[in-house]
């Protein structure tokens, strides 16, 4: 064992040390599992920090009803293989009036599916405290953001009035119906995942490396086809090419990006020579500048 | 530029192989990381030199890029040049004021280092925000304005990061443009700094002229200050050297967790907050002085023969002791305090200012308990420096306190041990982070002053006088009617033959407390007297009857907390404002709303009603011999008489 740490181990110390803070200091937390590679990498540093213990807490994934097929399987695969709680929730609202991107647009597709779906859920089970896998090296308003970043009871984040956060002493103190959500990876850069998950060989979505996917070019983004509801323009026609993703959400709001990186390896080649940030590719954060913060002041994660 | 260049090593070739990606992420392993801050005044140009460094260094992309010069045009400062204060003022509401409200963390790497940036606010409003990004620092660049020299706000920022254990200071002379590139100018600003931090610890100063806006001395040396020889910012900051970490300091594991998955299994899982730590190694339990060995360190992957300082580990002991959460493993010839009394700096970070007697919940890093400040020794001038006499601390005041805490704590001194040095104080009713606080020293009578043991108990003295001890709290506005019922109780229990006292109010500031006043910091400080008075009765065995407004549920609640379990009984005297008001029985009201009083209770002063009273009195059209009545039934009922 060497003396000094390397950068990876620390941030994954920190990262463990605050998943055992909350399971030491609160009395229902819950982890959001959105299937994604900060997911993965979120699961596989709690799965470290109460080893050879089962996770303390359950896991919920927000379906929102359109995520990609390839991600609801994998999240089944994970379920399975870890014999975690998995809880699954979709707005029972929204699927009875069948909110879609398509008809409703990303703005109130994402409110009503995501930011309406996940309060639902915080609210019917009681959990006191949330963790999310963002990185402040995301977005402008989430490098704001604290590790411990306190909700209202309704569930609202108050930017101007943040609770100070000094060295690793945490403030986990809520009223009933206040909760907080935990960022266990606020410090770790879109770098840093990608290294941790070469390191640590970290199962991800296939849907992050290239194949032939079927696609369709809208607005100069290409967007996969992945089920027969995506209802397709006059004389529009699915191309078969070689892309991947950046980042994973609802399929119809993510695009995809051409690529022929079919390891880990190519994918950190083709990040360090791109000319353009991972959250590019998610069409909700750019109906306007400061939309990340507005859905953040709802309840959004 | 040459030195932009060679920033572009952070990327690899577009046609590198596997094994050239996996070479290059090991040499991004070796780089080490430095956390620092910018801070400083308003308008010093704090995030504009953040964004010159993103910018240079090659970090922002093409659609960042794109929405800066959308925002330039929108929110710039800047004419037609790119505002790069907006790549960090992330909030809606710093965009549209064109300030910073809270602290930005940005991210970049250089062929060299890692470096994490805690852009922080330089309104004094925001301090606390300030606070929070320098606690994790270990260097703070202070940005002072050429034309304007050192402010009130460089001076605090200095001061706190001082405080918080900041070792290494660059002092950046930014617009140094608008002066003309003087040397002059730089060289005045740097020897008024290097006077007035003298006092403050620094490791390290090191003043650089630098102009955030054009980029001179920033990433580069400018060939603009040809008379400057000292490295550019960036230089300096991929060079520092910053000493010996924490892993030379004695073993500290406070133990944040325990798992416990089977009766086979008993790990204390925690970070290892110094030193280091090898199976076989002896330890002991910092609290009890229990002693034990490492039996395994279980790390991230596996079993490990050693873990330093940083590592969250779970660490298994040779032998069943005791410990839990708040507890400590530590080196056994190495030991930290133990006490409940200890001075400490704080920074208070709330608009209700601090006050002393007021309990407090205290916080380290896993450890908690109740505290009180039980004397405010000094507040320190933030630019003098100057010792100053104060009752109370208000928002970003700093002093120097001694602090008493329920039950003791494991420490050390923050400046020989930042992680177990430090503490926040927590409000116990709203629960926000009101101060910071860096431990000085224990207090030598918490550590010699021991209880003295009596042989006649609390119990013994109760039974000769056949009752329950207890204190009956009657709050309420002033006029509320609380000591005429609390007098018509005590007659009731007094014809019983039981044994009472009252504690008025009124009688009582005549005499123990006739030294206070009226203020928020005296109120408390009323209580806390009159509490530990009716403790002491209680302790006599006296059914003890306290009428006293005690306007603050923070007080009342501590009250409660130091009296036995079900040995307080809160009574609310639930007579509306309105209604006292007009009874006004010594023309105080009037006097009030004329404004000849000040600091009067439901006037200019708050009353926070209970809202859990254990008996809620509503006398409105009652009159006080049933009020009484029923306070006598509810304490039959339960036994106290």
């Amino acid at each position: 064992m060497p003396s000094t740490l390397t950068h990876l181990d620390r941030l994954e110390a920190e990262a463990i040390h605050i998943f055992r803070e909350v399971a030491a200091t609160f009395s229902k937390p819950v982890m959001l599992y959105s299937i994604g590679k900060d997911s993965a990498v979120l699961l596989h540093l709690a799965l470290k920090a109460f080893a050879p213990a089962k996770l303390p807490f359950p896991l919920l994934h927000v379906d929102t009803g359109w995520k990609f097929r390839e991600m609801i399987a994998f999240r089944d695969r994970m379920a399975a293989q870890h014999g975690f709680d998995l809880l699954v929730h979709q707005n029972p609202e929204g699927v009875r009036d069948n909110i879609n991107p398509f008809d409703h647009g990303s703005n109130t597709h994402t409110h009503i599916m995501k930011t309406v779906a996940l309060r639902q859920a915080l609210d019917k089970y009681g959990f006191d405290a949330a963790f999310g896998g963002a990185r402040r090296d995301e977005e402008k308003s989430r490098a704001k953001e604290r590790i411990f970043s306190f909700r209202d009871a309704k569930h609202g984040w108050d930017p101007k009035n943040q609770r100070p956060e000094m060295w690793n002493i945490f403030n986990t103190r809520v009223a009933p119906g206040e909760s907080i959500r935990v960022f266990p990876l606020s410090n770790w850069t879109e770098l840093d995942i990608w290294q941790y998950i070469l390191q640590e060989d970290i199962p991800i979505v296939p849907l992050y490396f290239a194949d032939r996917r079927p696609v369709v070019e809208r607005d100069g983004q290409m967007i996969m086809v992945d089920d027969a509801r995506m209802p397709l323009l006059p004389g529009e026609v699915p191309q078969q090419k070689l892309v991947r993703f950046r980042t994973l959400g609802c399929y119809p709001l993510t695009a995809a990006i051409e690529s022929d990186a079919e390891t880990t390896e190519d994918i950190v080649r083709e990040m360090l020579v791109a000319r353009t940030s991972e959250r590019q590719g998610r069409l909700i954060d750019r109906d306007e500048t400061g939309s990340m913060e507005k859905k953040k002041r709802e309840g959004y994660f | 530029m040459s030195a932009v260049a060679a920033l572009r090593e952070v990327d690899v070739a577009e046609d590198a192989s596997r094994d050239e990606v996996r070479a290059f992420l090991a040499s991004q392993e070796q780089k080490s990381l430095l956390r620092f801050l910018t801070c400083g005044s308003v308008d010093d140009g704090k995030s504009t030199l953040i964004g010159r460094l993103l910018y240079d260094t090659k970090l922002i992309f093409e659609d960042q890029l794109a929405t800066l010069e959308n925002d330039s045009k929108k929110h710039g400062t800047t004419g037609s040049d790119l505002d790069f204060a907006l790549l960090v003022d992330g909030l809606e509401a710093e965009r549209e004021q064109g300030i910073t409200i809270d602290v930005a963390y940005r991210f970049f790497t250089t062929p060299k280092r890692k470096f994490i940036v805690a852009d922080t606010p330089g309104h004094e409003q925001y301090t606390r925000n300030m606070a929070t990004g320098a606690s994790t620092a270990d260097l703070a660049v202070v940005l002072v304005d050429a034309r304007q020299g050192l402010l009130t706000q460089t001076r605090r920022h200095s001061f706190i990061a001082s405080l918080l254990g900041i070792r290494h200071i660059v002092l950046a002379v930014n617009k140094i443009d608008l002066v003309g590139y003087s040397e002059e100018v730089f060289g005045q600003i740097a020897a008024d700094y290097r006077a007035f931090a003298g006092d403050l610890g620094f490791a390290t100063i090191t003043p650089i002229p630098i102009s955030a806006r054009y980029g001179d001395n920033v990433i580069a040396r400018s060939d603009r200050m040809a008379w400057y020889a000292g490295p550019s910012l960036l230089e300096h900051l991929e060079d520092i050297d910053l000493g010996q970490g924490s892993a030379q300091k004695p073993f500290r594991f406070p133990i944040q967790y325990v798992n416990r998955p089977n009766l086979d299994f008993r790990g204390f899982a925690g970070t290892i907050a110094s030193g280091s730590i090898s199976q076989g190694d002896a330890v002991v339990v910092a609290k009890s002085g229990k002693p034990s060995r490492i039996k395994r360190i279980i790390g991230p992957r596996g079993d490990l023969t050693r873990a330093v300082e940083g590592q969250a580990v779970t660490l298994l002991l040779e032998d069943e002791v005791e410990a839990s959460r708040g507890n400590a493993l530590v080196a056994p010839s190495a030991r930290p305090h133990v006490a409940d009394q200890f001075a400490a700096n704080l920074v208070w970070f709330a608009e209700q200012p601090l006050l002393p007697g007021r309990s407090y919940i205290l916080r380290t890093e896993t450890d908690q308990s109740t505290a009180t400040i039980t004397d405010l020794k000094h507040r320190v001038n933030v630019n003098s420096f100057a010792q100053e006499a104060a009752k109370s601390l208000a928002l970003n005041e700093v002093g120097v306190v001694n602090i008493s805490t329920q039950a003791p704590i494991g420490f050390d001194s923050f400046v020989e041990n930042r992680a177990t040095g430090a503490f926040i104080l927590i409000d116990r009713i709203t629960n926000a982070t009101v101060a910071a606080g860096m431990i000085q020293h224990p207090l030598r009578r918490a550590e010699n002053i021991h209880w003295q043991a009596l042989d006649v108990s609390k119990s013994s003295r109760a039974a000769l006088k056949g009752q329950e001890p207890a204190v009956l709290w009657f709050t309420g506005l002033s006029g509320s009617g609380k000591s005429t019922v609390a007098n018509l109780v005590e007659k009731k229990l007094n014809a019983e033959g039981r044994h009472t006292y009252v504690l008025d109010g009124d009688n009582v500031r005549h005499g123990l407390n006739r030294d206070l006043g009226f203020t928020d910091q005296d109120r408390v400080e009323n209580i806390r007297r009159v509490a530990e008075v009716a403790k002491l009765m209680a302790d006599a065995g006296l059914l003890v009857l306290v009428s006293f407004i005690s306007p603050f549920t923070a007080e009342r609640r501590m009250a409660r907390e130091l009296m036995g379990e079900g040995e307080f009984v809160e009574i609310f005297v639930d007579t509306p404002f309105e209604e006292c008001a007009r009874r006004d029985p010594k023309g105080l009201y009037a006097k009030a709303l004329r404004g000849e009083i000040k600091n009067f209770t439901g006037v200019d002063s708050p009353y926070e009603a209970p809202e859990h009273a254990d008996i809620h009195l509503q006398p409105f059209g009652r009159s006080p011999e049933d009020l009484a009545i029923e306070v006598e039934d509810w304490l039959r009922e339960r036994g106290y008489c």
